[in-house]
């Protein structure tokens, strides 16, 4: 196999008296769907904040097509197109769905009302609709605000949002938690697509039957560290529940 | 809307859907008025406009409309700025104070540059447009550098913003107090009063007014349509969310904080003006009056929602009472009572609006 798009070799990262992550290894390649599962604190969260550019790891390193990038903040991660819908869905509730999707990418009006930050709310709000129902997503309005919303619309918007911007790496933390089965279905089928487009997408997910679906490879992460590498087609869900409680180690450190 | 396209169609029918749903992408004028806060605090400003016009057709005497907005136009200023601030989930208690130390270095200023020094007693009334106008601007310079001490201590030393400008509502105010002895600064120059104090644009309009309405519509139209607005509403809806898409929140915050600390200088400046003094011991109460202003207004505490329209009618509001109180010959106390009365009912709706959109659908 080549290089893997985006890879993280032995991160560590400390809070306090917790250690979140203890030498963690992951990769994703390119128009994958990789599966990140482990059981609750095993660092799935904070190593997808380190990969993401929320975080930065304490030791460690984060390669990028093949060289070793260092992310400060979400918009540098976001400028290598790496983007993340979270599981608390970090949506702005008081503005509507086009205002999210452009949330820090606002498109200014030409001239000098540009200039002066006068944003472009029609475009916006064009290129909104076209986005959503691009990705079969059916809003009321997008114009009324987001805490309107259903909790099903309003991960769609999440989903949208990052599936709009992301031209490399996608996570998704949780994306079906709060859905109902016909929008879960949905949301997977966005995944498939987005996975078509050659983008490498990171499901973070708690829900094995869902990992078994829809994913093509699994990695699986308890105490901090990468314990198994699994491709779907090859693994069943007692392998995997063996691996995330520790009861099979298929990867020493070295990996 | 819906009975003007399928007006004969049972719920049944299968047109009903699609109607349905094209009035909820287009929702008319009246829907959408009638569903808005400003509408409605709006429809309360002008009943009493009328109930005290009925009451006493004297009310609506140009004269007495003139003096209203002439006095409550440094309260607009800071209700502008405060608009901001609550928006974004903050508050700002200094402004008062920052008033106060604005106008007392505005004031310092012009005495030091424009009196005569074979006759300090004079005063600086005889002084030119340059000493007022760098007078003007030291006012301005000091709002805008207690703005960014906020800014600094909200954003970046992450105090939380009620104890921030209550420590720098006490600091401003004591050091306005230590310029100036404790007695109000006096002898400023007569131009600077007659003009901006109580001059009239065109003979008709105060230009305290026309500052004032400058100042909100340039603000609201930021508020409203700029990206600065934009982040600002973000912000103040989810920090966390405004972070994770790369806006600057700090900078953001302290963006805020200096403006509203810049618009208390001008207030400070414009005050100045109308009273031809310093009046250091009467602003203690300019912080809630702004802060009720904004809430009654339709912004909310919790920080997300609000607008400049709202602000605006938000300071006519208890302006309109306590001039119509007088007016009518009801003790004009009772306009306190009213307002947080009102204040009281406004908070508790917004809270229970929230409550509702918290609950799992």
């Amino acid at each position: 196999m080549a290089a893997p798009l985006l890879e993280a070799r032995a991160l560590t990262k400390t809070y306090g008296h917790v250690q979140a992550l203890r030498g963690a290894n992951f990769s994703a390649y390119a128009g994958e769907v990789v599966a990140l599962i482990g059981d609750n604190g095993a660092g799935k969260s904070t190593l997808v904040k380190c990969l993401s550019g929320t975080e930065q790891p304490d030791g460690g390193e984060i390669r990028f097509e093949d060289r070793p990038v260092w992310m400060e903040t979400p918009a540098d991660a976001q400028r290598l197109g790496i983007e993340a819908v979270y599981q608390d869905l970090a949506l702005a509730a008081d503005l509507d769905p086009a205002a999210n999707l452009f949330l820090g990418r606002e498109l200014r009006r030409g001239g000098i009302l540009g200039w002066l930050g006068v944003l472009d709310t029609r475009r916006m709000r064009e290129r909104s609709t076209a986005a959503f129902a691009e990705l079969g997503i059916e809003l009321p309005d997008v114009s009324t605000p987001v805490s309107a919303l259903s909790g099903g619309q309003r991960q769609s918007v999440a989903v949208a949002r990052s599936v709009a911007w992301a031209s490399k790496v996608v996570f998704m933390d949780e994306p079906t938690a709060a859905l109902g089965v016909v929008q879960r279905e949905r949301v997977l089928d966005v995944i498939r697509r987005v996975r078509d487009r050659g983008i490498a997408v990171v499901l973070i997910s708690h829900n094995m039957p869902e990992v078994l679906a829809v994913s093509d490879r699994v990695e699986v992460l308890r105490l901090g560290r990468r314990v198994a590498r699994f491709k779907t087609a090859d693994a069943s869900l007692d392998d995997l529940v063996a691996a995330m409680t520790g009861a099979l180690e298929a990867e020493g450190d070295a990996a | 809307m819906s009975q003007t396209t399928t007006p004969t169609t049972s719920p049944a029918s299968p047109e009903t859907p699609s109607a349905h749903r094209g009035r909820r992408r287009h929702p008319s004028l009246a829907s959408r008025l009638a569903t808005a806060n400003v509408f409605w605090i709006f429809a309360v400003l002008v009943a009493l406009v009328v109930f005290f016009t009925a009451m006493e057709p004297n009310f609506a005497n140009p004269l007495n409309i003139r003096s209203i907005a002439a006095d409550n136009s440094a309260l607009l200023v800071l209700a502008v700025g405060m608009t901001f601030v609550i928006i974004t989930a903050g508050i700002d208690l200094s402004i008062g104070s920052v008033l106060i130390f604005s106008g007392v270095v505005a004031a310092k200023v012009m005495l030091a540059l424009g009196s005569d020094p074979s006759d300090p007693s004079a005063g600086a009334t005889d002084a030119g447009w340059g000493v007022i106008g760098i007078g003007i601007l030291a006012g301005l310079v000091a709002g805008l550098s207690w703005g960014l001490v906020n800014g600094f201590l909200v954003a970046k030393a992450r105090i939380p913003p009620l104890i921030a400008t209550l420590g720098t509502l006490g600091m401003a105010l004591g050091a306005s107090y230590l310029i100036t002895g404790g007695t109000d600064v006096r002898g400023l120059p007569t131009r600077f009063a007659s003009t901006i104090g109580f001059g009239l644009l065109f003979g008709v309009v105060p230009w305290l007014v026309v500052i004032a309405a400058v100042v909100a519509l340039g603000l609201g139209l930021v508020l409203a349509y700029t990206q600065f607005g934009r982040h600002t509403y973000a912000i103040g809806s989810n920090p966390e969310a405004a972070r994770r898409v790369g806006i600057r929140v700090e900078r953001h915050l302290v963006k805020v904080y200096a403006l509203m600390g810049l618009l208390a200088g001008l207030a400070g400046v414009m005050s100045l003006a109308h009273f031809s003094t310093t009046t250091i011991s009467g602003h203690s109460a300019d912080n809630l009056a702004a802060i009720a202003a904004v809430v009654l207004g339709g912004t909310s505490l919790f920080g997300g929602i609000g607008t400049m329209a709202g602000s605006v009618i938000g300071v006519l509001i208890p302006a309109v009472m306590q001039s119509g109180f007088v007016t009518i010959g009801v003790n004009p106390y009772w306009q306190n009572v009213a307002v947080g009365a009102v204040l009281v009912a406004a908070v508790y709706l917004d809270q229970v609006r929230r409550r509702e959109r918290h609950s799992p659908k």
